[in-house]
Order: C-alpha cells, then structure tokens, then sequence
C-alpha cells in the first residue's frame, strides 16, 4: 500500500507530514527493551497479586521428584554414573515444569482473555517484537520463580547438588532463555490453530514428546538410536543438559554449546512468533 | 486537569495541531479474501468532533477502525490520521492516537493504578510525566476511588473508564473507541458518555467512536456516517440527517437510506460468542 494511488479530497498527492510525535523520541531499542520490561514487570506484580497458580504448578515437578525420583533410585541402569538419581532429576524436572508454564502462556491468547490487551498494544507505537519478548519475558518470570521454589525444597530435602553460586545463576539463565523461547513457540502455536480445543489438544501433543525424548528422565546413553537422534535436535535436551552441568556436573555437553542451541533456538522462535503472534488477535 | 494543549510538546505546535484534520480517509476498501468488508468509503474527521460511525454488527465499522489504528493494512485508498499516512507513517499515527477495542483491554489480574502505569511505559510515556499524567485521567475519567482495587474486581462502567483512561495518557490526538457503551447498563452508559463529554470540552480531544445503537449515535454524536454493507450511505449530523430524511429518528434515517430495517443483532457465532463473554465479564 502505498499513499500515491490515493485520491485525497484537497487534490494533494503528498502533504508535508507533521514531525513525528514526541513518543518516539526514544531510539527503537531502547522503545523495544522498555516495553519488554513493563510486560515483564506486569507479569512479576500479577504473580504478587495471586501467587496460587506458581504454587500449584510447582507441585508436579516436585510428584515426579520425590515419587518417580525415589522410586527410580536403585534402577542402576538409568541412575548415571554413581550419582544419586534424584540429583540428576532435579534439573530435568525443573526444566519440565518450566516448559509447562511456557506451552500454556499461549493459550492465554486462544481463550481470548488476551485478546483485547493485544489489539490494544498493536495499536500503541510498542514495538511488535517486544510483545512477543515481552510475554515470553513474562513466561521465563514465572518458570524463575517456580524454579526457585524447588530449588528450595531440593535443598531441603538434601539433595545432592554441587552448590555454587554461579552454577546456580547459569542454570536459572538457561532455564529462562528456554522458558522464553518455548513460550514464544506457544504463540506461534496459538496464532496458527486459533481454538482452544486444538490448542489444547497440540499442546499436549508436543509437551509429552519434548519431555520424553529429551534427557530431562534418562541419560541419552540409555536411549534408543532413533530416540537418540531425536532428542539431539531437541532444545529441551540442551536446556536440560546444561542445568546439570551447572547444578550437579554431569551435563553431557559442552555449557557453551548448550547456551548456543538455546539461544539459537529462542531467536528462530521469537522471529516467527513475531510474523505470526499479532495476526492471531484479528 | 487533563489539557492536551496545556504543555504542548516542542515537536507539535498547536496551531499545527487544531488546523488539519483529524482524520481523513479516501476511498477505503479492505477485502478479507472475497469479501469486501469496506468498500471503497471517504470521510473526514475535524479535530474537536465526536465522529460516529453507526451500522449494524458486520457493516465494517470495527474493519475501518482497524486500518485507522494501524492495525490491519488497506485494500485500496488510503486513510490520515493527525495528519500521518497510515500506511506510510503507522508508527508515528500509532504514537498520535488512542484506541479502546470492544473487547476486554485492561488486565484483570493488575490493579487499575497498575494497568494506567503499564500503558504509559508502552505508549512512551516519559518517565518524569507519568505519575502527573495518570493522575491527570484518574481526575478525568474519575477513577480516584477505585485506583487500587484490581481491575478484575471493578464494575463495566469503571472498566471501560479505566481503559479509556489509559488510551489517554500518551495525550492522544484522536481517540478511537470501537463500541465503547456495549455490555453497559443504562447508568454506566451515561457516566462513560458524559467523561467523554467533559474530556472533548476540556482537552479538545478527537473522538471517534463506532456504535450499532442509533439512539446513542443522535445523543452523543457531533457528526456521523451511517455505515452499511461496508458503504457510506449518509453523513452529516444528527439534526442534518433527520431533517433530509424528514424523519423522527436515526432509525428512520436508516431505513429511508438503506432501503432495509435495522436488522436483527445476529453477527457470526464468534462475534456472539466474543460479545456475550465481554458482557459477562463486564458484568
């Protein structure tokens, strides 16, 4: 579209435009990071105002923790490396918990209680970009204070991490970074299928097999071939892996390659998530 | 009190500002694959009118709203709003305007003081203004008693201020509102109508607002274009239109105009659906 075509009432072609309005003084990286913050700023007061949500999703990871966990605990052929299995767990259900609360964020979209929000923003000099970084800032808020919980309880029930403060920082990092950009997947779902029923149906389609043929439960060297390979391309692999390596040193990859693929994954997601996320609120 | 023209910012004068038009739009069309949704309409917009587009549920108002706001692309023509092409310049018109969309804008899990400082960051509201200015539509859109209960706990007509309020701390230019009174009691229609009022009467404020209920179009409308079928079949205002109509009502204008009765309120299932849930919430 372009203005030339138009037949403008006054016989103008071209009208010298005003100068632009004052709200866009800023650079747009500073509007980008600005917006990303106040959407991630509502979500942290949202969880302040009504915390029972965190709390009631912290319980899952924590019934595969304790139950699963135990029970596994003497299965010599998935406990690792003479590491108590528990240990090798609580990353991996950490990162599962976290997934949970990011495939879930899109639905907001779909059960139309973001609908009127999202109009509204697009039509607000917000840039699109930083709607959808700003959700998934959102989704890596809640999955940072739901970790931090079961971190806590880790700790307390003497679970044997190797506790150091920057393995503690790289880990929680990661587990944003992934939270992020499986929320950002959750709005590219959400934009493409528009109902609920097919979100919801999807949606556990693809959580179930991330979950499974990552190495969240087992080591990779226990699985498959064809599993193998699968969960090779899969970012929560990556995300799981270098948690471990961050919490309890048994991570199978390299931490920077684990950041990468992550990373590398966030950004592909955030794109077509930013292509694909406005359209689903028209 | 709420004056655009109070502290003009440096960038815009104020005379630039009350001498061009508000809105302007020039043989629209918008197609949703085969259909025409808009088809090829032309109005303008003074600044300092409250503009009412008035059509049954499906005419193209929400559609036309859309393309003014930035939101969905033209099919054909064009459209100006304060005075930036829609098409060329969206970001600046996004950054001139305010818009409330009929379905449910504020976050029912923030305070209402939380929802105001949420918009003023992502409208780019500078940070030293931004308490004076939400102060400013707290006093405005009177939301002084209500200012820290969460927007969820807040009653329709104290929801539709409180969005109207945070559509205009960035000190719109034009401020659009897509069926702002729907879902409303009769009390709550009055109080969201007459803080419109006293806003255009204070800050000279554009408002451009879409409405299928006649009744409110000839209350509160300066000037209005009857919609139908995604065409313009009359504008002018409200008094304009009986008198060429010789009729007693809007709605007789309608119908001398468009050949039909107002139709039922029907709308696909998802309007229906959409429409019925905002009530409920509203409540």
């Amino acid at each position: 579209m372009s203005a030339h075509s138009v037949a403008w009432p006054d016989g103008s072609v071209e009208v010298a435009a005003p100068p632009r309005p004052p709200a866009l003084r800023a650079p747009a990286i500073v509007r980008l990071a600005g917006g990303t913050a106040a959407m991630a700023q509502a979500e942290l007061r949202k969880i302040r105002h009504d915390p029972f949500d965190i709390l009631t999703r912290a319980v899952q990871p924590m019934l595969w923790l304790f139950i699963f966990g135990t029970a596994m605990a003497h299965n010599h052929a998935i406990a690792p490396g003479g590491i108590e299995y528990r240990a090798y767990l609580a990353p991996g259900v950490m990162a599962q918990g976290a997934l949970f609360v990011a495939i879930f964020f899109g639905l907001a979209v779909v059960w139309e209680r973001d609908v009127g929000q999202l109009q509204r923003l697009l039509a607000t000099p917000l840039p699109r970009s930083a709607m959808v970084l700003g959700k998934a800032t959102g989704a890596a808020v809640r999955s940072l204070v739901q970790a931090t919980l079961l971190l806590i309880v880790v700790a307390i029930a003497g679970v044997g991490l190797r506790w150091t403060v920057p393995g503690v920082i790289g880990a929680l990092a990661l587990l944003a970074l992934g939270t992020a950009s499986f929320a950002c997947l959750s709005m590219l779902l959400a934009a493409c299928l528009r109902t609920r029923e097919r979100f919801m149906g999807i949606g556990q389609l693809i959580t179930m097999p991330l979950f499974f043929a990552s190495s969240a439960l087992y080591p990779l060297s226990v699985m498959p071939g064809w599993l193998h390979v699968l969960s090779r391309v899969n970012p929560l692999t990556y995300e799981v892996e270098g948690m471990r390596r961050c919490l309890d040193g048994t991570g199978a990859h390299e931490l920077a390659l684990d950041f990468l693929f992550v990373i590398g994954f966030l950004v592909v997601m955030a794109a077509a998530a930013t292509k694909a996320y406005p359209r689903a609120v028209l | 009190m709420l004056d655009a023209r109070e502290a003009p910012p440096a960038a815009v004068a104020p005379a630039a500002r009350s001498e061009r038009r508000a809105v302007e739009v020039a043989d629209l069309v918008v197609r949703f694959g085969d259909v025409v949704a808009v088809d090829g309409i032309s109005f303008h917009v003074e600044p300092g009118e409250v503009f009412g587009l008035l059509g049954p549920n499906g005419a193209g108002k929400t559609t036309t709203l859309r393309v003014l706001t930035t939101v969905l692309p033209a099919g054909g023509g064009g459209a100006r709003v304060a005075g930036y092409d829609v098409a060329a310049d969206g970001l600046s018109v996004r950054a001139s305007i305010g818009y409330v969309p009929q379905a449910l804008s504020a976050d029912g899990a923030l305070s209402a003081r939380e929802n105001l400082e949420f918009y003023a960051r992502v409208t780019g509201v500078p940070r030293a203004e931004r308490r004076r200015r939400i102060d400013d539509v707290v006093v405005a859109m009177a939301l002084e008693t209500m200012i820290d209960r969460l927007a969820r706990t807040l009653s329709g007509g104290m929801l539709r201020r409180l969005e109207i309020a945070s559509a205009l701390l960035n000190r719109p230019e034009v401020l659009f509102l897509d069926e702002p009174t729907v879902g409303l009691d009769p009390t709550a229609r009055a109080s969201v109508w007459e803080r419109l009022h006293e806003l255009r009467a204070e800050a000279g404020t554009t408002v451009v607002v879409t409405t299928h209920l006649m009744e409110e179009a000839e209350r509160h409308c300066t000037r209005l274009a009857i919609i139908d079928r995604g065409r313009i079949v009359a504008e002018g205002t409200p008094g304009e239109l009986r008198q060429r109509h010789d009729a007693d009502s809007l709605e007789s204008v309608f119908t001398a105009v468009t050949g039909h009765d107002v139709p039922d309120e029907g709308g696909r299932l998802r309007d229906v659906r959409s429409q019925r849930r905002m009530a409920r919430r509203l409540g």
